[in-house]
């Protein structure tokens, strides 16, 4: 399991990757964002979760430095008290929300397992 | 090419908890907007529906169809728009489209969505699912979007947390003075900062509420207004775009960027400036909304726009006064509906007829916003001269 961002011709990165880059570059390389450490951007902490999503559900949006090219990823947090400019890294969890609870089937396309930010 | 755009006339529901669905809401607002301006329906050419998710809702589709036999449109062209929240805005494009190509003399636009025989938590994923499935999987929601951003620019720009309060307290003043409005009770800052956390930041009276409601517009060109009417107004500008669909992925988070180039479009047309609009409705489906849409829009620096709110430049007696309809946050946000009620809002004010919420206007602007500023359309209006 990775972490899957997209490195493009054009030299830039996005998390999750896309067929294109913001400006139309292809796709050259993937790189995987769980080996590296990032710093939040932001956070809130939702208490007005969606069926089958925990309750208090505390989000971060990170930043991570991947060979001078920054790249932001959004993700749920292992802990509460989360602070802009915490160091965290991500760590792999198997069932992020559950599956079919909500608006989406669990056998389709919507992948449930992924990576929470935790401080380092 | 014809000449310019008239919205001839407009009409409304009662926003709220209703018993009516998705299609008699629909025909509520559309028959009321073929009677407030006179004109029978087999002079309608195109019909517009505004929706975002009616078959999600209810179970419902095709709503475009069932609302031209349900008025007697048929054989009307009809088309159901939608660009979820910002489907209304989505449906005053495609009506200005259709007037000004010379495809349509006359054009309805009808916004709606039922939405409260749901509960909130389902409404909630039903909205959550306009997100990436990297965004959805860890349970993202639009409230918590506005919370990641409001922490980030109460931090950024040193704006204390009243400022929001601020935005909310006066957009319930302002609903309280529309009987169309969902809430229509004041709230003091106090109250707003001692309601429950939503997404921290931000709490329950920083967010709109889910509402069930409907609103109708009707277009033609300008020699055709001159017809039927003498208090139309001129759709004299109109612009949309996009931003990313990951809302990550924007280089700063706390500027809305589709805002900034759909309003620069709509300025651009129409001719106009940020300073010679006179009355504007935004999309305040959180309060932190206002503030980056007022900055986007051109009304405030990037970073001030909490100040206008503090000094009461915003409020209805203000220099500019913001959401004289209470905005989504008051008058409620059937989701569809909401751009063109955004719209109906500056018409009435343009001519005359907002009754206790009446400001001085020649020029108004109207920003509606889907998903969290993902895709956004901006019209302005102006009174005929």
């Amino acid at each position: 399991m990775t972490m899957e961002a997209y490195r493009y011709e054009d030299g830039t990165i996005s998390y999750p990757g896309h067929p294109r880059s913001r400006d139309g570059a292809e796709p050259v390389e993937t790189i995987d964002l769980s080996e590296y450490t990032g710093e939040v951007i932001t956070w809130t902490t939702s208490t007005a979760t969606p069926p089958g999503v925990r309750e208090p559900n505390t989000l971060a949006i990170v930043e991570f430095d991947v060979d001078g090219e920054t790249v932001r990823a959004l993700g749920g947090t292992t802990i509460d008290d989360v602070e802009i400019g915490q160091t965290v890294t991500p760590v792999h969890v198997e069932e992020l929300r559950e599956p079919g609870v909500g608006i989406k089937p669990a056998d389709g396309p919507q992948e449930w397992d992924g990576y929470r930010f935790e401080p380092v | 090419m014809s000449d310019s755009v008239a919205v001839l006339g407009g009409s409304m529901t009662k926003f709220g908890q209703r018993d009516a669905w998705i299609c008699e809401l629909l025909a509520e607002a559309g028959s009321a907007c073929l009677a407030d301006t006179g004109v029978s329906p087999d002079a309608v050419d195109h019909l517009y529906v505004s929706n975002m998710a009616s078959g999600e809702f209810e179970g419902q589709t095709g709503v475009m169809n069932a609302l031209a036999h349900d008025l007697g449109l048929v054989p009307a062209y009809s088309q159901r728009v939608d660009q979820t929240s910002a489907s209304g805005g989505a449906g005053i494009y495609a009506a200005w489209q259709s007037i000004k190509s010379g495809a349509s003399d006359m054009t309805l636009l009808v916004g709606g969505e039922k939405m409260t025989h749901r509960s909130t938590a389902e409404s909630t994923d039903v909205i959550a699912s306009i997100t990436h499935p990297a965004e959805y999987k860890h349970g993202v929601t639009l409230p918590s979007f506005a919370g990641l951003t409001a922490r980030l620019y109460l931090e950024q720009f040193d704006a204390p947390r009243e400022s929001l309060a601020e935005v909310a307290v006066k957009n319930h003043e302002n609903g309280v003075r529309n009987e169309n409005a969902q809430f229509r009770t004041e709230i003091t800052v106090e109250e707003a900062l001692d309601s429950p956390i939503v997404a921290d930041p931000l709490r329950l009276y920083d967010f709109c509420p889910v509402t069930d409601g409907s609103a109708a517009l009707l277009f033609c060109p300008v020699a055709v207004a001159e017809e039927y009417a003498d208090d139309y107004v001129v759709l004299s500008g109109v612009g949309g775009a996009t931003d990313t669909h990951v809302v990550h992925e924007r280089d700063d988070p706390t500027t809305m960027n589709a805002v900034v180039d759909s309003s620069d479009r709509a300025f651009e047309m129409a001719g106009l400036e940020p300073d010679d609009i006179d009355v504007a409705e935004l999309h305040d489906m959180f309060t932190i909304l206002e503030f980056l849409q007022m900055e986007a829009v051109g009304f405030a620096e990037q970073g001030r726009a909490w100040e206008q709110a503090m000094d009461g430049r915003t409020r209805l007696d203000g220099d500019l006064p913001i959401n004289p309809s209470g905005g989504l946050k008051s008058k409620g946000h059937p989701l569809g509906a909401s751009g063109v009620a955004q719209g109906y809002e500056i018409y009435e004010q343009l001519v005359g007829e907002a009754g206790d919420r009446q400001v001085s206007a020649d020029a108004g602007l109207a920003c509606n916003v889907g998903g969290f500023g993902n895709c956004v359309t901006t019209a302005i209006m102006e009174a005929r001269q």
